[in-house]
């Protein structure tokens, strides 16, 4: 569930740009604020070090680790002090059952060990993150955009138009997330599929990012909705219609400014949930698919490691913790440097 | 007394050799087998595995519980080691006589058995059974028992399937007369499976679903709930009349608990809060399990095999060069590591595993081809997918979700890409993935699977995973997976069945040199042939282990 937003954005004037009296303007008072923020600053920081960490990972795995990520590395060796050793280590001990992955090295190759297929953790870690983040970025995206265009024509439109929006968005609304999402996967997964002129193959990550970015429409599209309707009854937008300035115009110059805080403001939020998202569907198999990675998939080729090499659980479970923890707190302060109310805001 | 009964005990179950066992187990005095009856078994399983119906229900999960509750005319001998596969007169009183060419077999029908409801066991429950197996359209009834004559007209009209002629009973005499239409040498072995155990007449015709239904065995189920457990009681009108066929059981109760996970079912096992796990061990315990608690892992062979169909019907592989060249370059060795290592499958070639009859060390798909399989040959499997002129095609490896086959699909996905295909794997749920595979609907070039023998017979995995008749385009139940209908192969392998009526070992040979016919064609991947990992309770003894039904729970005790 996304967290109720109280963003009241910007005084209506500012965000018309029609602040009077103030020196500064609306959009450079926010970026201040952020600026002013030793929470905003490191979170966003850390942030920017993990989307550049994980953007060079082509570069570990071909100049650090010298391995492959997507690839088995069932027969493969490295060397350990000077001595070649197998990646996957066979049992010699009691009864000899059992291959058990190296653990982590803390070098170079196999930094947080291999996984069940000999494959570098560490390498897939990077490969994995990327891939985490571009689907929760792109879905957020996604979410945002058409929960904007569903929320405001029912909330500027009202009547029909309204009814048939929020019923539609009720009608999803009633479907568990998960549920939807899991259920959607299946069926799309299974086969590959045609969007428009575009071919979409079963293992895309498209997938994935449309899933997310729709099941999450109805809980921002809703809460927009609101918003609209609150500033459409507003008396700035009374004033302007009074004025005969046009529908359409009052929407673009009045209304979608002081929507566009509330979007802003969802935005990392949402993030961080669909981050989650897409690591509980890619734990589940229904996300993304191999051999691709994502820290989902990590997760579940970790699983059953867990008593062996709890690394390969650890590792993606910990980068989701904390890019989650990151995204939250920028989050909040940036809601509070939107809130005109709030004492960060002012 | 008990003690070094106990001691005793945990030795034989530390031991574990068949013959070793079993002489043991001679030479106990009888007061000390007296000792060890009584006492609850407790099994796990994550999951329950669907009806309760003997005739319908296919699992390898309760097969090993229905030989204890039912009973056939024959059945496996209930011993451990490679004896376990002879067949012997279980509900009939002594072997079948055989007559008219091999066509009918004659059984007299034991006295003085009861079923578990306590109604007398006549021989107009043995012919209804037979009728029920059709009228319940059991899974095997259109390939185990169509040989039956009249079974033509039940598979077309089941609710009014009679057999007529085919199964017939004489009360006056106590026999049974089968006729079949041609002669059939494992028609025994295909009466002794729970699918042709024998019920009361008048039990539902329709799936019994949670219903138990009663039995002639040691036990008898007295509850049934898929989400929660199934329980095992005795038959109290039980009397042993065979102890090959259905020995008294040790136990006094056996529940199997339902849910949980394969790890916290491990920790139970190990703190003596339960007996046995169903699921297989966890990979990532093994190797700590075979250290600290290896008298209580059991190693077992199995008659099965890994194995990737390659659809012959759709590209890239109905190019035979294509097929030759991903057996040229899989590594047996790095998929047997993704299994457990050496310890707990073998490199296979063939597609009959080493332990079922008419095996024959042979492999050709191997840097040096000979008796075994040694490594792979890159090189020749390069050479062969130029040579198909198929290089570049998109592939998709279909693999059912467990961790053991996203594994071998995402190895073989490496293998593919090396090969010069644009390779991915789909992982879709193992509930529904053995159907998936089968449906040509689907069109799935390359999948993951297992097969597991039914009866030691090598028509049971060559003619009914490449037969002809297994082939059926749009079905789910299409188990020849790979499509492929050659009518030489499918005639000698015809011939070979009939053979086996008059002249085994020559039987034995020709589906030999089938099978290496067959994998000239490379119809699919063999793999690896698994082994049976059983963890156990402290307390369990004498473990014996079959081929054919895995654990003997009923010849196991707990005190």
């Amino acid at each position: 569930m996304l967290p109720e937003t109280d963003s009241h954005a910007l005084s209506p004037a500012a965000a018309a740009g029609e602040e009077t009296g103030a020196r500064r303007g609306p959009w450079k008072r926010v970026f201040q604020g952020l600026i002013a923020s030793p929470t905003a600053m490191i979170s966003a920081g850390l942030l920017m070090l993990i989307v550049v960490a994980t953007l060079l990972a082509p570069v570990y795995a071909k100049h650090v680790s010298g391995t492959d990520p997507f690839r088995s590395g069932l027969s493969a060796k490295i060397k350990i002090d000077g001595k070649p050793t197998p990646v996957m280590q066979q049992s010699t001990e009691g009864l000899g059952l059992g291959v058990t992955p190296i653990g982590p090295t803390w070098g170079p190759q196999y930094m947080l060990g291999a996984d069940g297929q000999g494959r570098d953790v560490a390498a897939r870690m990077l490969y994995g993150g990327r891939n985490s983040l571009l689907i929760a970025g792109a879905s957020t995206l996604i979410c945002l955009f058409f929960a904007a265009i569903i929320g405001i024509a029912a909330g500027y439109s009202g009547g029909v138009v309204d009814g048939v929006l929020s019923n539609l968005i009720d009608m999803i609304w009633a479907f568990p997330v998960y549920l939807l999402a899991i259920s959607l996967s299946i069926v799309m997964i299974g086969k590959s599929f045609a969007l428009g002129p575009f071919e979409i193959s079963s293992g895309s990550l498209i997938v994935p990012i449309l899933i997310i970015g729709l099941v999450y429409v109805p809980y921002v599209a809703r809460p927009i909705r609101g918003r609209v309707m609150a500033i459409n009854q507003s008396e700035f937008i009374m004033a302007a219609r009074g004025l005969g300035i046009r529908r359409w115009k009052i929407l673009l110059r009045h209304i979608l400014p002081n929507v566009s805080t509330t979007l802003i403001v969802f935005a990392p939020m949402l993030m961080a949930l669909n981050i989650v998202t897409e690591s509980s569907l890619s734990f589940l198999s229904v996300g993304v698919q191999p051999p691709n990675a994502s820290w989902g998939t990590i997760l579940q080729d970790g699983q059953t490691l867990l008593y062996s090499r709890p690394w390969v659980s650890l590792a993606p479970g910990f980068a989701i913790m904390v890019t989650v923890l990151l995204l939250n707190l920028f989050g909040d302060v940036l809601r509070d440097v939107l809130d005109p109310k709030s004492a960060r805001g002012r | 007394m008990s003690e070094s009964l106990s001691l005793m005990s945990r030795m034989r179950g530390r031991i574990l050799c068949g013959t070793a066992a079993l002489a043991l187990g001679a030479a106990m005095p009888a007061f000390a087998d007296e000792s060890h009856y009584g006492g609850t078994l407790k099994l796990l399983g994550v999951s329950s595995e669907g009806t309760l119906d003997p005739m319908i229900n296919y699992t390898a999960r309760y097969w090993p519980l229905f030989i204890w509750t039912h009973d056939g005319l024959m059945a496996f001998k209930k011993v451990n080691g490679p004896e376990s596969a002879e067949v012997v007169p279980d509900l009939a009183e002594d072997m079948p006589v055989l007559s008219n060419d091999g066509k009918t077999y004659t059984f007299k029908l034991r006295q003085g058995i009861k079923f578990s409801n306590g109604k007398d066991l006549t021989v107009e429950d043995v012919v209804a059974s037979f009728q029920r197996i059709f009228k319940v359209s059991s899974p095997t009834s259109g390939s185990f028992y169509n040989g039956i004559v009249g079974a033509d007209k039940c598979l077309a009209e089941a609710a009014t399937c009679t057999l007529e002629g085919g199964v017939i009973g004489d009360a006056a005499t106590n026999t049974i007369t089968i006729n079949l239409v041609a002669p059939d040498a494992e028609f025994l072995y295909k009466i002794a499976v729970p699918h042709a155990s024998i019920v009361p007449a008048d039990t539902i015709t329709k799936d019994a679903g949670n219903e138990p239904i009663p039995g002639t065995g040691t036990y008898a189920f007295e509850s049934y709930d898929p989400n929660a457990s199934l329980i095992m009681v005795r038959n109290p009108h039980f009397q042993e009349w065979s102890k090959e066929a259905q020995p008294k059981g040790y136990v006094d109760r056996i529940e199997y608990t339902f849910g949980g996970t394969e790890e916290a079912a491990v920790n139970a096992i190990l703190n003596g809060q339960a007996d046995f796990m169903y699921e297989p061990v966890p990979t990532d315990r093994l190797a700590e399990l075979s250290v600290s608690h290896p008298d209580q892992l059991r190693v077992s062979p199995l008659v099965a095999w890994w194995y990737a169909p390659l659809n012959v019907n759709i590209a890239p592989f109905n190019s035979l060069e294509a097929r030759q060249a991903i057996n040229y370059a899989v590594d047996r060795d790095a998929l047997v590591s993704i299994f457990g290592g050496p310890a707990l499958a073998t490199p296979v070639c063939t597609i009959l595993p080493p332990d079922m009859p008419g095996h024959v060390d042979r492999c050709d798909y191997t840097a040096d081809p000979g008796e075994f399989w040694s490594a792979p040959d890159m090189d020749k499997a390069l050479e062969l997918v130029e040579a198909s002129g198929t290089k570049g095609q998109k592939v998709t490896v279909v693999t059912d979700d467990s961790v053991t086959s996203r594994g071998v699909g995402t190895y073989l996905q490496t293998v593919l890409t090396d090969l010069g295909y644009d390779a991915t794997v789909q992982s879709i749920s193992g509930d529904i993935q053995f159907t998936y595979i089968q449906n040509t609907n689907n069109n799935v070039q390359i999948s993951v699977t297992q097969w597991y023998q039914d009866y030691p017979a090598p028509s049971n995995f060559l003619n009914v995973l490449f037969g002809c008749d297994s082939f059926t385009p749009g079905s789910d139940s299409s188990v020849n997976m790979s499509g492929i209908c050659d009518k030489g192969l499918d005639d000698r392998m015809k011939a070979a069945m009939a053979l086996g009526s008059t002249d085994q070992e020559a039987a034995l040979r020709e589906w030999g040199d089938i099978d290496y016919d067959f994998m000239k064609l490379a119809p699919a991947i063999p793999m690896f042939t698994p082994k049976d990992v059983d963890l156990i309770s402290a307390r369990v003894g004498n473990y014996e282990f079959t081929s054919q039904f895995h654990w003997l729970v009923g010849t196991a005790w707990v005190q």
